[in-house]
Parts: structure tokens; sequence; C-alpha cells
């Protein structure tokens, strides 16, 4: 999966999804009654029904991951209300039970996460300076070369970084999976930063300049500081997006409990222990946890991030 | 020093994480440093240093592998006789291929359409109402999991369990049915039904993105548009059709093309739930098979140059329309 261009179509402070309700102007009030939304219960009633068909599925695993694996087998999860009854075993057995052992997969997860989202960023953020504010030939040349990366799809790449992984003797190791993240990711987040970079008003690096500030000091306590959103954007998305990934890891890491993190784990138990819901469920939501947690806490970045055009699909 | 490649005990791994995080910024360090003491340093240098690192990974892990892959296409399952465009041949003739290529067909339409559609429903009904903010949350949860995630959810909701005796429905689907007095189905199996319901997946994730996006551009069509519209005597669905729609047509194109780039590379929901058995495979999924699994390297090769043949003119379009955003501007 590549990155995909940005949509540069809003100004992503008006359209900050979040604010808009909490302070209502007193035109937005007007507008409000122009428009007239959802005036008619047709449409709370239409916005009801998509909102429960996106959130019920999920609730449904949900709740099925804290009932007993006799009930799983007997019984629909909208039964429970009869006969409530819940439990933890199952999160006890797919954390630590001898045949899953998803505790030992989380750590893999978090080993693979923590560097592929540090190393890229803290490269593309040079590598963002250098486009934006270092005035050299052939700038404009290799930043459309960079910028044209993003088409390749990273399914292009695999069987021959793999092939020359195994010649170094590296495959199967973090150390090449770190890499490959950090490849994969770098096209997109030079673009994104260097978009940001450039909204940065040139006075004040050229003041520091003046100042007889370096490339290094300004980069450092001029932009820096300026960019903790943008980084901080980036860096969830490549968060959710190494997290979460399975291909680069299937393909780097194989199937050992050495190496390979949680979504190849939670995968491989879907295709072996199909019919198995209690640790299935169970499985789901370990994997599930920790993005779910970043993203609620994160969202408002995440959108921001969203509206300048860092997606990876 | 075993463990620095092959780290099995949690301890290890944890120190071999910041061993790497470590070494990368003491690397970095000593060139940044190197750069910062060195006297009216020639810009070169600086842009060595700054970029060095950089364009030594995406040639090594973009440009070369990318290489490496479209001459492979041309060689045979070993990769070591030329074979010409046999295996592009094969990818399309093939009845086997064919139902890969139709499959295919169907999610990179439907997906984009489905998700953008109601996504744009969404985010219209919900703009301004007080619960607009839980309301958006909830369609963009789904984003944030992983497509495995995903695939389980739903792979539990389309279970299915054999009718007979006391045996009851626990897949929320085929309960409905038996409500509703319709037997219960084997969504996954049917073909060519089950790549629809794969394809659902898919619609239930991207419609979040569609609509976080959708609904940024509809609060930004200027309020004099929609009241001079409103005194012309439009509303409802004739406002939709006439007034929003238009105004965030450019973010309806990027959202359309978005979307059927992400669904393109896909592979992870047919890999989950059906293993691409059953007539479900689609290119991206059939190019991890025939790579990993058939050992048939240049049809694989073949398939990720196809793949990457057709995202192309998709992202071309999609900055070309970003482009003619930004000049109306």
């Amino acid at each position: 999966m590549t990155a995909i261009p940005p949509t540069t179509l809003v100004d992503s402070r008006a359209a900050d999804t979040r604010r808009a309700p909490r302070k209502l102007s007193r035109a937005e009030k007007r507008a409000i009654a122009v428009k007239g939304k959802l005036s008619s219960p047709w449409a709370s009633g239409l916005a009801i029904i998509i909102a429960i068909l996106w959130t019920v599925p999920t609730f449904g695993l949900f709740v099925t991951s804290f009932r007993s694996r006799a009930d799983i087998r007997t019984s629909g999860w909208w039964t429970l209300w009869r006969d409530p009854a819940l439990t933890l075993d199952n999160y006890q057995e797919a954390l630590f039970g001898s045949s899953t052992n998803l505790a030992t997969f989380f750590v893999n997860s978090v080993v693979i996460t923590v560097p592929s989202v540090l190393i890229p960023i803290s490269l593309a953020l040079l590598g963002a300076y250098a486009f934006a504010w270092i005035d050299f030939r052939g700038r404009n040349l290799l930043f459309v070369a960079v910028f044209a990366l993003q088409v390749v799809p990273i399914q292009v790449t695999l069987i021959p970084l793999l092939s020359q992984y195994v010649d170094w003797g590296l495959a199967g190791s973090f150390w090449v999976i770190w890499l490959s993240h950090t490849i994969f990711a770098l096209p997109l987040a030079i673009y994104l930063l260097h978009n940001f970079m450039k909204d940065i008003p040139p006075s004040l690096v050229e003041a520091a300049r003046v100042d007889g500030a370096g490339h290094v000091k300004i980069f450092f306590q001029v932009l820096m500081p300026l960019l903790t959103p943008a980084i901080a954007s980036f860096a969830i998305f490549q968060f959710l997006w190494v997290w979460n990934d399975l291909l680069v890891a299937l393909t780097f890491a194989g199937g050992t409990t050495d190496v390979a993190p949680l979504t190849v784990r939670v995968a491989e138990l879907a295709g072996s222990r199909g019919s198995q819901w209690q640790l299935l469920s169970a499985g789901a939501f370990v994997a599930m946890i920790v993005p779910l947690v970043v993203f609620l806490a994160l969202q408002r970045y995440f959108v921001r991030g969203l509206l300048a055009g860092s997606v990876k699909g | 020093m075993d463990w620095f490649i092959h780290a099995d005990e949690t301890t290890h791994k944890l120190l071999l994480m910041g061993l790497a995080v470590l070494l990368f910024v003491v690397v970095m360090g000593a060139i940044l440093f190197g750069i910062d003491k060195i006297k009216r340093a020639p810009t070169w240098l600086v842009v060595t240093g700054f970029l060095g690192p950089t364009m030594l990974f995406l040639v090594f892990g973009l440009l070369y592998p990318g290489l490496r892959t479209i001459r492979g296409s041309f060689y045979d399952a070993r990769g070591q006789s030329f074979v010409g465009f046999d295996n592009y041949a094969a990818a399309f003739t093939e009845p086997q291929f064919q139902i890969v290529l139709r499959n295919t067909l169907f999610w990179v339409v439907l997906v984009p359409v489905l998700a953008t559609f109601i996504g744009l429903v969404y985010a219209v009904l919900v703009d301004r109402t007080r619960m607009e903010s839980l309301a958006k949350t909830l369609m963009f949860l789904p984003m944030s999991i992983s497509l495995v995630g995903a695939s389980i959810i739903w792979k539990f909701v389309y279970e299915y369990r054999p009718v007979q005796g006391e045996i009851q429905q626990i897949g929320l689907l085929n309960q409905f049915l038996v409500w509703i007095g319709v037997p219960p189905q084997q969504f996954l199996l049917g073909q060519p039904w089950n790549t629809f319901f794969l394809i659902a997946v898919m619609v239930w994730i991207q419609a979040g993105f569609a609509m976080t996006v959708l609904s940024a551009a509809i609060k930004a069509i200027p309020d004099d548009i929609t009241e001079a519209a409103r005194l012309d005597g439009l509303h409802g669905l004739s406002m939709f059709r006439f007034i929003t729609v238009p105004s965030i047509r450019p973010a309806l194109v990027v959202v359309l093309t978005t979307i059927a780039m992400a669904t393109l590379k896909v592979f992870d929901i047919v890999r989950t739930m059906t293993g691409g058995n059953y007539g479900t495979s689609v290119v991206a999924y059939e190019f991890y098979t025939q790579s990993f699994r058939a050992q048939n390297a240049g049809l694989g090769a073949a398939l990720a140059v196809l793949l990457f043949v057709l995202v192309t003119p998709i992202v071309v379009y999609n900055v070309r329309q970003l482009r003619l955003a930004e000049e109306i501007r």
C-alpha cells in the first residue's frame, strides 16, 4: 500500500470538524436554521441506522470476547441479556495460553512499532528541511522524484528486498522490518512534512540566519517547535500503519514467535482455528486495543493529518 | 551477541529496540554535529548530511527493487530464462486469473462508490447536529483498527450454523434471516456473491475516511451560498443535489480516487476471511499467493507490475485534480 497525495481542499483549521459543534457563532446558528438539517424524522432515522450498522458488528464481537466458550457456541451474543454471565477467561487464554501466547506477539508489535515510527519521521524531517530551506542544484528534480516514488506499491518491492535480506543473513530479524517500514514511509512523510515546513514564514528562518545560525541550529531551534502538531499527526498515521500492517510483517518476519507481530498471529488464528470464537474474539481485541486508545486520545491530530492528505491506504 | 539478530526473550527484544533507536540517534547526531562544526561547510556537504541516508534508503528499497521486479516479470517461475510477455498473457487469459481480474474490478468500482456515497449521506445528515462529534467518531473508529481485526469482526457477523435441531445461529446476519423467516446462508462460500460480502468490509472501513473529508468540505461551503439557494426555494434533496454536491466536487473526486487506490492494494481482508478460496481472490492477494506459496516468481512479479500499472493512472488523475482545485482557490 502506498501513499496518497494531499488534499489541501479545505483549510484544516476552519474544517476541524470537532470544533464546530462547540462554538456556534450567531452566524452558524442562523445557518442551522437556514439549512434545517435533521429536521425530518426520516433523516434522523437514517443517520441512526447507519450509526448502528457501523457499531454493532464491533460491539457484538466485543461482548462475545467476554462470554464463556460454551455460551458462544450455543447462543448469539444478543441473548446475553437473558443470562448475563461474563468472564475474562478468553483473554487469559489468548494472552498466556501456550498455544496462542499473544502476550509475546504483543511485545513483538511494540518492538516493531517504536523504531518504525521514530526513524522515518526523523529522516523525513531532515529531508523535508533540505527540500524546503536549503538551496541546492537539482532540488526540484529530486523532490519530484521522491514525490513520484509514492506511486510504487510496496508489493513491487517485496521479493527483491526479501532476497537481499536473505543474502545478508538478516531475514526474519527486527532489523529488516524496521528498515522496510522506514523505507516505505519516507516518500509520503517527506512530502507531507515539506508541505508543513513551507507554511512557516520565511522571515523566521531568515532572521535566524542573520543571527548566524547554521542549518542544524535553525532546524532544531526554529523549525522543530513549530512543527510539533504536524509531527504528531504523521506519527499517528505511521503508528497505525505499522501496528496494523500485515503484508510487510508476513513477508519479512515469517510466522515465528520471535519476530512476528500481533496481526500476523491473529490472522493465523483466524485461518487455523476459525471456529474457536472465544480465542479469536479476545485475540482481535488484544490487537485492536492499542490503536483504539491512541486513536481516541489523539483524534484531533488524526483528523487534521487526514485533511492535510496524510492517508496511507 | 546472538540476540542482536535473533532476539527471543522479552528483555532482549526491548533492549534491541532501545539499541536500534540509540544507534540511529547517534549516527544521525554525528552527521549533523559534524556539519555544524565545519565552518562554512559547502552546500553539497550539508545536503548530503540532511538527505543522504534518505536517498540511500529510497534507492535501495524502492527504486532498485521496483526495477528488478519489472525485469523479473519477463522471466519464468524461477527467474532464470526470459519468457517475454508470457506471464502477462497467463494473468489475462487463464480462467482462474480472469476471476481474479473480475473480482478486482468489482472491488475497485464498488468500494469507492459505496463508501463515498454512505460517507457523504452520513456527513450531511449529522452536519451541525448536537451529537455530531460522537456520531462521527462512531463511523470513524473502524479506520483505526487493522484490516485483520475488521475481517474477524465481520467473519463473526457472517458466521453460519447448519440448520438442524436446537442449533442456534451465532452470526448476527444469519440470525436476522432466521427472524424474517429465510433459511441461513453460507455467505462466504456462495460464488459469486461472497465477493460482495468481502467488499462490504472494506466499505465499512473506508466510509469513515470519506465522511471526515467530505464533512470538512461541506463545512467550508460559504453560508451565503446556501442561504441564497434557500431563498430561491431549494431545500432538502434538491439542496443536496444542486448546492452541496457541486460545491464539494473536488473533495469527492479526491476521496473516490484515494479509496480506489487503497482498495486495489488490499489483500488482508481476502486472506483473513476466505484465504482466497471460493473464487474471492483479487490481484493483490494473487500476487502474494503466486510469489510466496506457488513459488512462481515470474507470475508474482507480473501481478505486482499489473498492480503498479493500475494504480498509476489513478494517482496521476488525483494529483491533477488537486492542482486544479488549488488553482481555483
